[in-house]
């Protein structure tokens, strides 16, 4: 293969090609698809064991403040719906950017740390939002860092065997950050994931990557796994992609994410608005959407994929497939996509389009398979 | 003998039925192919005309009749169980028999010697 300039390489490029990986261009990177097992073998290693995943494309972004870590928080919510000053130090929150026009940007991961704050972007949208975030957080040192790596480990065993390798990462919760040696790597470790395991995201030096990947697929149990894998398992536990199934169109609401605006950013919170799009997204709260993100179970064995025109069974448009593929665990093909108010509630017959043929499709609940994160229990 | 065509198909020939289906270097190429639908038995046939949707987890793609002629059995098999196309493509995982239309040769199509070439 001619080594092409313009596309981009992680750290652990030489790993995945010394273990045949299926390599393919995603996000300006050359990644790969799947390993040897394939992606079937793969996602069910995962939702059945522990599977490593090279995820060094997405954008590291840390933000900090000469005021502190609350002043940058505080301009932070600027760009997002989330409540961002509730979130304490060691634990991690899922958020917006969204657009003026109430869209969405892209999704991210916060990490609040005792100092500074700690994101993870989406790698297709990393340079527009470094940008965006350097222009927008006045005031504000935000800095990328192109220099580290990110690994997932993901899966019911993953506690376990980060557990073996870093003891005190058997005390995380899910949401939790803390900096751990693992295996006498320094490591910013997350529990959190984009499987709907149990698992943690683990951010290293890009020098050390190599040594942590190998020290992780030597463990008993662990396997790695590409991001055709990441891709059937995230859709299985009911997660957006951003481009497929967020964008600049939809709204949060619609996307059925109102779960991570915070109450003190809704109408008669504390902290309501102030951010772009506010009035859309808050109106959709109350009003609810014109059209909602929703899961598509589906007759058949034919996966319907993104674009997939969907309509009621009385012939009116009803919307379209945003993500779509076969769900290994299921066997059987499972959609998401965004629908009209009166199609999205669970149970509703709707129809695909696929190839001149009409395919019976129903809302069903998500996620698909069901989460399986450790969180804190409720005392 | 084996025949192989540009689009990765195998053709062997009894007579004038053919059987055909897709090479192990397409199936590896598909990854864990999920889904397969074929022609109807009975239908006619032009060379190039789509008449097998594959699915992978990945992606769709289609596949051709290599020639014309009336298609006379397809394998059920796959339908049910679309995984014997990546186990075993040269065998269990045939796709469907076809009478060849009248005065066709296989002789333009690859040898195997010739398929290898191609695919290196």
């Amino acid at each position: 293969m001619t080594p092409d300039a313009s596309v981009q390489t992680t750290p652990l490029t030489e790993r995945h090609r010394a273990l045949g990986a299926r390599m393919v261009p995603f996000a300006g990177y050359e990644m790969p698809l799947n390993y040897q097992a394939g992606i079937v073998q793969e996602h069910l290693h995962c939702r059945a064991d522990a599977s490593v995943f090279d995820v060094s494309h997405m954008g590291q972004i840390e933000i900090s403040s000469p005021d502190g870590p609350d002043a940058a928080a505080r301009a932070l919510e600027r760009l997002v719906p989330a409540d961002l000053l509730a979130l304490r130090p060691g634990r991690q929150r899922y958020a917006v950017l969204t657009t003026p026009d109430g869209g969405i940007r892209d999704d991210i991961m916060v990490a609040r740390l005792e100092d500074r704050l700690a994101l993870v972007v989406n790698a297709g949208c990393k340079q527009d939002d470094f940008a965006y975030l350097s222009d927008a957080l006045d005031g504000c040192d935000v800095v990328m860092h192109s220099d580290r790596a990110l690994i997932a480990l993901q899966g019911p065993r993953a506690g376990a065997v980060l557990a073996a390798l870093a003891g005190d990462s058997a005390a995380m919760r899910f949401m939790d950050v803390r900096a751990l040696n693992v295996g006498g790597i320094p490591a910013l470790v997350t529990r959190s994931g984009y499987t709907g395991e149990d698992g943690f995201e683990l951010s290293v030096a890009a020098g050390a990557v190599e040594g942590l990947f190998d020290l992780l697929v030597s463990q008993e149990h662990v396997a790695p796994a590409g991001l055709g894998a990441r891709d059937t398992l995230r859709l299985e536990a009911g997660l957006c992609l951003m481009g497929n199934d967020l964008d600049a169109t939809t709204s949060p609401v619609e996307a059925a994410l109102e779960w991570s605006i915070g109450k003190a950013r809704r109408t008669g919170g504390a902290r309501a608005g102030g951010f772009p799009g506010d009035a859309r997204i808050l109106r959709e709260i109350e009003e609810g959407p014109s059209r909602r993100r929703v899961g598509l179970a589906v007759e058949g064995r034919a996966p319907i994929r993104a674009g997939t025109m969907l309509s009621t069974e009385a012939g009116a448009s009803a919307g379209a497939v945003t993500s779509g593929s076969h769900s290994p665990s299921l066997n059987r093909p499972v959609a998401m996509g965004y629908v009209t108010r009166d199609a999205a509630e669970i149970g509703t017959r709707l129809v695909a389009h696929l190839r001149g043929r009409e395919v019976p499709v129903t809302v069903h609940k998500l996620p698909f398979v069901e989460a399986r994160q450790k969180r804190a229990s409720i005392s | 003998m084996l025949k192989y065509t540009e689009e990765h198909e195998w053709l062997s020939a009894e007579g004038d039925t053919v059987t055909v289906g897709i090479t192990a270097f397409a199936a590896e190429q598909l990854g864990d192919i999920v889904f397969v639908e074929l022609p109807e038995v009975g239908a006619e046939v032009e060379t190039g005309q789509e008449i097998v949707t594959i699915e992978s987890v990945k992606a769709a793609s289609d596949i051709g009749a290599p020639i014309d002629g009336e298609i006379v059995e397809v394998n059920a098999a796959i339908v049910e169980e679309p995984s014997l196309v990546n186990s075993d493509p040269l065998g269990e995982g045939w796709f469907f028999k076809l009478r060849a239309a009248e005065g066709t040769s296989l002789d333009a199509f690859m040898d195997k010697a010739a398929y290898e070439a191609m695919t290196g």
